[in-house]
């Protein structure tokens, strides 16, 4: 009658000590320090297999490729690397890319500060609608404004310029920083701001010698996001332009010749776009992880 | 925080609304009055009122294409939620390994979408893909060319492998912001494992998860580039999604009008949706704060 | 401004949108909304049903265009009638 509810105090009392001897074993901390640890190597694992296939392409030549499924490179070579950095519109696509991403967090940078600022500090007419307006931008498919954006981008004529790219790619980055930045800034006290106009700050001065430097985690983080939305998105970018400020990812496309598919060099340009990422996340790692939840935990 | 009422906030708004209206409205209202013409060139069009709204919503393969994006967005949710919550749970806390692991879970996040496509391709094709070729080898005969099933599954797998690490990152950031004094009180109580889950780690992840879920929601509805590049909507159109019908009607056929209307229906959609989401968040915090100031 | 292909009847609708988010705005400065609980599960401002309303609006006339036969106008009728509900006792 072991497993039936205890009814002396005799009985709960050993129940309880079986109970507690059994939470104890189960504890066990090694053991399940181990299986953590062997269960988040299964997903890095599982995470890094597609980009290890990618590079153990890359380095492979292309008979080698389809010659037969080889775990390594067997003759190791560069020649896809040295492909893409000697052709100007293969390293070109690298270069394009890069620059409307830049002039994208320049821009988007410079007007959703004081937005932040605002929507952080004040209430206003119409407020709490702006804001919810903003987001359906973020959550806009590319897909709808395709049309009229390659309308719009001809008619004023910015069409295959690196600025038409970075001005569209405002339509979800902007909303994504004044919500990042507005996270980041409801956590710094009033006082500050406050203070600062009694001490006889300017607005202006406040803000770019005060309140930016207290912020300025929250800001690489944000630069972080900005960088990230704008560098992966390729719809938008690939239909705004032509030649002159074409992405790599429309380069890309070039691989797919008359002979078939280019496997080596388009898995050699595909492993150097992941390289500025992973720059740019190992500068902000410590930051990262707030960032992601919009500066509001 | 207390705001003050002030209307003058709005100049400071005013650049980032004049840049995003420029972006967003001015294309909008050009999409409404696509939809109600048949639009040739700027001098030719004729007025066609509502007829490519009725088409487009009795179109069958524009409401098997909703349907896929529906199934598609509830499956990849049903599996990442809980595994990025599993994820944030394993991922260590401390030292060199959690910068590591940081960097390492983020990478698939910063891959350009279509380049997803491409390492997924490279790497499930039966001929020189691993996976591709290992399931081969099993005896499982593997193709996503044919198979609607299996083009189904690699790209769920392929969105499971994208898009995970953001649940997980924001469950990460939401865990870590639990004072250690609260997992000091639950081993006194003796708290099982399940209890510190249940009730000190869940309630404080609820926030960030409401926002990854909206967030993964949205991207997960306007996926285009990993599956063109990938399977290209096929085999059939198993795994054609709206992005990528409207893309085709509008980009490959140059039917204005009508993808124009379903731009406004698909947009609706999102409207709706992004709304009910946004007020539940909203009124989430509203009741944090009420808590707290009780 | 010839690429936006504008007609008269989005031209009008454009038109009253934006005078009606004017008047929203200059109802809001001349006597501020107050957020109230009425038949709808949450408590609203007056912006906030006048968006529902728009947005219901949207969805009445999809189906109306969609799935019947009937005219636009009664659509329309029907939108007005539940936004003026909602916004009054929404």
């Amino acid at each position: 009658m072991t497993d039936s509810i205890p009814a002396t105090p005799e009985a709960v009392r050993k129940s309880a000590a079986a109970a507690d001897a059994r939470r104890r074993r189960k504890a066990r901390p090694a053991s399940r320090q181990w299986r953590r640890r062997g269960l988040m190597a299964a997903y890095i694992v599982f995470v890094l297999l597609p980009i290890y296939w990618l590079l153990n392409m890359s380095f492979q030549s292309n008979t080698e490729i389809l010659g037969g499924l080889t775990l390594w490179p067997e003759t190791f070579t560069l020649e896809h690397y040295a492909k893409i950095f000697t052709e100007p519109n293969w390293y070109m696509g690298y270069v394009n890319s890069i620059t409307y991403v830049l002039m994208n967090m320049a821009i988007t940078i410079v007007v959703a500060l004081p937005a932040a600022y605002a929507f952080s500090r004040y209430h206003f007419i119409g407020d709490k609608h702006l804001f919810f307006w903003l987001l359906t931008n973020l959550m806009a498919p590319p897909a709808v404004f395709l049309l009229p954006y390659f309308q719009l981008y001809y008619t004023v004529g910015l069409f295959d310029t690196h600025i038409a790219v970075a001005l569209a790619h405002c339509l979800f980055n902007i909303p994504l920083a004044v919500w990042i930045l507005e996270g980041f800034m409801s956590g710094v006290p009033k006082e500050i701001d406050e203070t600062a106009f009694i001490d006889g700050y300017s607005f202006p001065k406040f803000f770019v010698k005060i309140f930016i430097p207290m912020i300025s985690s929250g800001i690489g983080v944000t630069l972080f996001f900005l960088f990230m939305f704008s560098w992966v998105e390729l719809l938008l970018a690939s239909t705004l332009t032509a030649t002159n400020a074409q992405p790599i990812a429309s380069v890309m496309t070039q691989t797919k010749g008359a002979s078939g598919i280019d496997w080596g060099t388009l898995a050699a340009a595909g492993a150097l776009t992941i390289l500025p990422g992973i720059v740019v996340v190992y500068f902000v790692r410590h930051h990262i992880a707030k960032g992601f939840a919009l500066g509001r935990t | 925080m207390h705001k003050v009422q002030n209307n003058r906030a709005w100049w400071l708004i005013l650049p980032m609304l004049l840049l995003v209206a420029f972006s967003a409205i001015i294309p909008l209202m050009t999409v409404v009055n696509y939809s109600v013409q048949d639009v040739f060139d700027a001098n030719t069009r004729y007025f066609t009122g509502t007829e490519w709204f009725r088409e487009m919503l009795n179109d069958p393969d524009l409401h098997a294409a909703v349907l896929r994006q529906f199934a598609f967005s509830l499956t990849v949710l049903a599996i990442e939620v809980p595994l990025g919550i599993g994820i944030a749970l394993l991922m260590p806390k401390k030292g060199w390994q959690a910068s590591a692991v940081l960097i390492l879970v983020t990478m698939p996040l910063l891959i350009p979408w279509n380049v997803v496509g491409s390492i997924w391709q490279i790497f499930t094709r039966g001929d020189i893909g691993l996976m591709g070729w290992s399931l081969r080898e099993l005896g499982y005969e593997y193709n996503i060319t044919a198979s609607p099933v299996d083009a189904w599954l690699t790209i769920v797998l392929m969105d499971v492998w994208h898009w995970t690490p953001l649940i997980a990152l924001l469950c990460y950031s939401g865990l870590r912001s639990i004072p250690d004094a609260y997992y000091q009180a639950a081993r006194i109580d003796r708290a099982s494992r399940w209890a510190v889950f249940r009730f000190i780690q869940l309630p404080k992840l609820t926030n960030v998860l409401v926002i990854g879920i909206l967030l993964r929601f949205m991207h997960s509805f306007m996926i285009y580039a990993e599956p063109f590049v990938l399977t290209g909507g096929g085999p059939g159109s198993s795994t054609t999604f709206l992005s990528q019908s409207l893309t085709t009607m509008a980009i490959g056929q140059q039917d204005l009008g009508p993808s124009a209307a379903f731009s406004l229906i698909y947009f609706l959609i999102i409207l709706l949706v992004s709304w009910v989401f946004y007020t539940a968040i909203m009124n989430m915090q509203k009741d944090n704060k009420k808590q707290g100031e009780a | 401004m010839e690429w936006m292909v504008w007609t008269t009847p989005t031209t009008i609708f454009f038109s009253v949108i934006a005078a009606m988010l004017a008047g929203m705005t200059a109802w809001e400065v001349a006597s501020p909304s107050i957020e109230r609980k009425g038949f709808l599960p949450i408590a609203t401002t007056r912006g906030d049903r006048l968006f529902i309303g728009l947005l219901s609006a949207a969805y009445i006339h999809l189906m109306v265009v969609g799935f019947t036969p009937l005219s636009l106008w009664l659509a329309l009728g029907i939108s007005v009638l539940w936004a003026l509900i909602l916004m009054r006792w929404g």
